[in-house]
């Protein structure tokens, strides 16, 4: 099926636009990025049409990539269910957003760095999902953590960018040591990394040895998906363009560790503890995240603690063991997510570049396509019904409620806090008055069609794609015990959550001050994110610059092996300039000290030959 | 005859004669001074080889005596010629002017 041309399209774009581009116009530019990629969901489509109804993996092994001793690793690809929803949501929502990024980078200079780089992360992202083994999917992995990094920091020339682009590699580091670490433990428990190998024998292994690999992955996983404790580059890293923000930081890359965790299954299954860490961490990431999201006033910002609140949901829905609830909601959430950080990027283009939701407000009137694709979207993460994510949050917190009833209840307050700072955003976004100064302008169609696709997306998706179904084959069955009374318990949470949104930023906007004097302690701690990223600066950041400043710089590498080494040559300097003396340049003192030397020379041949030592006899 | 002159006030003379040479090289500025000084210890040499050479009835002293005497010569050519240039440039025999190989 040549399953290769998939991925290999959009690096194709990469090599043509990175190496030619600055010669090219930008329709070529366009042509070229947006094509390759469409190209490559077309041929996604053909692909999974043609290996329909795809009830047993689809895998194709190209060449022997690593032969050594017992090691064989192959370079090949695989698809099954699994793998046709995550290559649908990347190259459908990839193809939108590039649409999109026409029109948003169309001011922006790079203009074709911006494509090549975005094609690049389309290769390995596709890489990502397409590996037949864990090392194929860590070299995706990797690559898509390169273009991250590369597109954080592709207003180079700032400051803040630059640093959020280190931020967002170091913090990465983490979590892939942590995957690297579970790999190597796989191939010692297994002796092979190929998934289909590795999880035939799984159920075989030792518990505790499926736990240590489950709770390796779940580092590698909670860097890459931004989970606690590693969550903090995901913030910092809108310093990126929004297309960027969209594609990588909510729709796809982000959610590689719900899918690598989720591929996982067969080793998670027999892990209990390792999934229980998992849904532990994934409550508490998305309890957190919303509780900071609820007082940002940079509209990327309230949507980028939002993504990590949602993929906190992810992670309860897989540690729950309803991996395709997860799933599901990865889906959906590309949609409604990608939709708002498109949106946002809509309204801060038309504001050439505002951000501040402060210095908005009624702009309903003004730019009505992206408030109404931005109202679709929120309705669906506000978990509204019949909209997509209604269904998947719900599928979520009903595995989560089987799990432990505490997890859901957690759950649903988060499902509330979540409808309430995404509806603070849209109301003091787009109601009441404009407070800023620039002219606000709609954006032009090649920005707002795909905003009207996703919207689309948003609403009918959850009735549409019912992932839990095509995946039931696919992840071991789990109880359906459907509860109306907890669907309709989170159901009133996130309306309540809009209705205290609508009250408090629409119908009294002075209420909103008036509680956060009230609440002052509160407040300061939520918008400085609980200090977070200080409590790490001091605890991590310090020490390890200062112990490499003081310890291995100034202390090793300045003072003792640069001292070695100056010591070295400045005992030479110092010796030569003792001797330079003898070098006068006057013969007279050359003669002066030969005849010292013969005389010196005299003198020791009588003594050697007249005392009685008998040294020179 | 000789024989009647011990061999040590030849070599007296030799060294009396070396140590003038040694003197005059160091202690004196001109450079014509110092040539005469350097040809006049490569003579009291000459001196204690022949005087050896007879002493021992050998030839090598000979020997030596005339290969040091070729290469004075030589010296004395080329020595000569260097010590012309160098006035001819510099305008002094002062030795201690020619010093541009220092720095």
């Amino acid at each position: 099926m040549q399953l290769w041309l998939i991925p290999i399209l959009p690096l194709a774009g990469f090599v043509i636009n990175g190496l030619f581009g600055r010669r090219f116009s930008k329709s070529t530019i366009n042509a070229i990025a947006i094509g390759s990629v469409v190209l490559s969901f077309a041929w996604v489509l053909k692909t999974l049409f043609g290996l329909a109804p795809l009830d047993s993996a689809y895998t194709e092994r190209y060449f022997t990539w690593i032969q050594s001793g017992s090691l064989d690793i192959g370079c090949g690809f695989a698809v099954d269910r699994l793998t046709a929803v995550m290559l649908l949501v990347v190259t459908g929502i990839g193809s939108l957003i590039h649409i999109y990024s026409i029109g948003y980078m169309a001011h922006e200079g790079g203009y074709y760095r911006f494509f090549a780089y975005m094609n690049l992360f389309m290769f390995f992202m596709l890489v990502l999902v397409l590996g037949a083994n864990y090392l194929v999917l860590f070299v995706g992995w990797e690559g898509v953590g390169l273009c991250s990094y590369l597109l954080i920091g592709f207003y180079f020339t700032k400051k803040i960018a630059t640093d959020a682009g280190n931020k967002a590699f170091i913090v990465n580091r983490i979590g892939d040591f942590g995957f690297s670490l579970a790999m190597f433990l796989i191939f010692v428990t297994f002796g092979s990394l190929d998934f289909s190998k590795v999880f035939q024998q799984a159920p075989g292994a030792s518990t505790t040895v499926l736990t240590t690999i489950g709770l390796l992955l779940l580092v590698g996983a909670c860097g890459k998906s931004a989970q606690l404790p590693l969550y903090v580059w995901l913030p910092d890293a809108m310093a990126g363009p929004t297309p960027v923000s969209a594609l990588i930081h909510a729709a796809t890359m982000v959610t590689a560790g719900v899918y690598m965790t989720a591929r996982s299954w067969p080793i998670y299954v027999h892990a209990p503890a390792a999934m229980d860490t998992m849904a532990v961490i994934g409550i508490a990431t998305a309890f957190f995240a919303a509780s900071i999201g609820l007082v940002q006033n940079d509209i990327k910002k309230v949507f980028a603690y939002s993504t990590v609140s949602q993929l906190g949901y992810m992670f309860v829905g897989v540690g729950c063991g309803a991996f395709s609830a997860g799933i599901w909601h990865l889906m959906t959430h590309a949609f409604f997510k990608a939709l708002l950080f498109l949106g946002s990027g809509s309204v801060i283009h038309a504001l050439s570049g505002e951000q501040d939701l402060r210095n908005m407000g009624g702009l309903r009137r003004k730019i009505p396509w992206t408030f109404w694709t931005m109202v679709c979207a929120a309705v669906a993460i506000a978990g509204v019904p019949p909209f997509s994510g209604f269904f998947s949050k719900d599928a979520i917190l009903l595995a989560a409620h089987n799990h432990a009833p505490w997890m859901y209840w957690l759950g649903v307050v988060t499902a509330g806090m979540t409808a309430f700072y995404v509806f603070r955003a849209i109301f003091l976004a787009f109601f009441g008055d404009y407070r800023g100064h620039e002219h606000p302008h709609e954006s032009p169609p090649v920005m707002w069609v795909p905003l009207a696709i996703l919207a689309a997306l948003s609403l009918v998706g959850g009735l549409l794609f019912k992932i839990p179904d095509f995946l039931r084959a696919f992840f071991p069955v789990q109880e359906a015990a459907e509860d109306q009374s907890l669907m309709l318990i989170s159901v009133a949470f996130g309306l309540t959550g809009i209705f205290v949104a609508w009250l408090l930023y629409v119908a009294k906007p002075a209420m909103a001050d008036s509680l956060a004097g009230a609440f002052r302690g509160l407040y300061t701690t939520l918008l400085n994110k609980f200090y977070v990223d200080e409590i790490y600066d001091a605890a991590v950041v310090t020490p390890v610059v200062g112990g490499s400043r003081w310890v291995l710089w100034k202390g090793t590498d300045a003072g003792l092996i640069d001292g070695a080494v100056n010591g070295v040559g400045s005992l030479a300097r110092g010796v030569g300039g003792v001797l330079r003396q003898l070098q006068s340049g006057n013969i007279r003192s050359y003669a002066t000290w030969i005849l010292f030397g013969s005389v010196v020379a005299i003198v020791a041949m009588f003594i050697a030959t007249t005392l009685p030592l008998g040294v020179l006899q | 005859m000789l024989t009647q002159v011990p061999i040590s006030w030849f070599l007296t003379l030799s060294a009396v004669l070396f140590a003038l040479g040694v003197a005059g090289f160091l202690f004196r500025r001109s450079i014509i001074t110092v040539f005469m000084s350097i040809e006049l210890m490569l003579n009291a040499v000459n001196l204690s080889f022949i005087t050896f050479s007879y002493h021992r009835q050998s030839i090598d002293g000979h020997l030596f005596a005339f290969f040091v005497m070729v290469v004075a010569a030589a010296e004395a050519a080329v020595g000569l010629a260097i010590i012309l240039t160098i006035f001819k440039n510099r305008a002094t025999l002062s030795i201690d002017d020619v010093d541009s190989m220092k720095n």
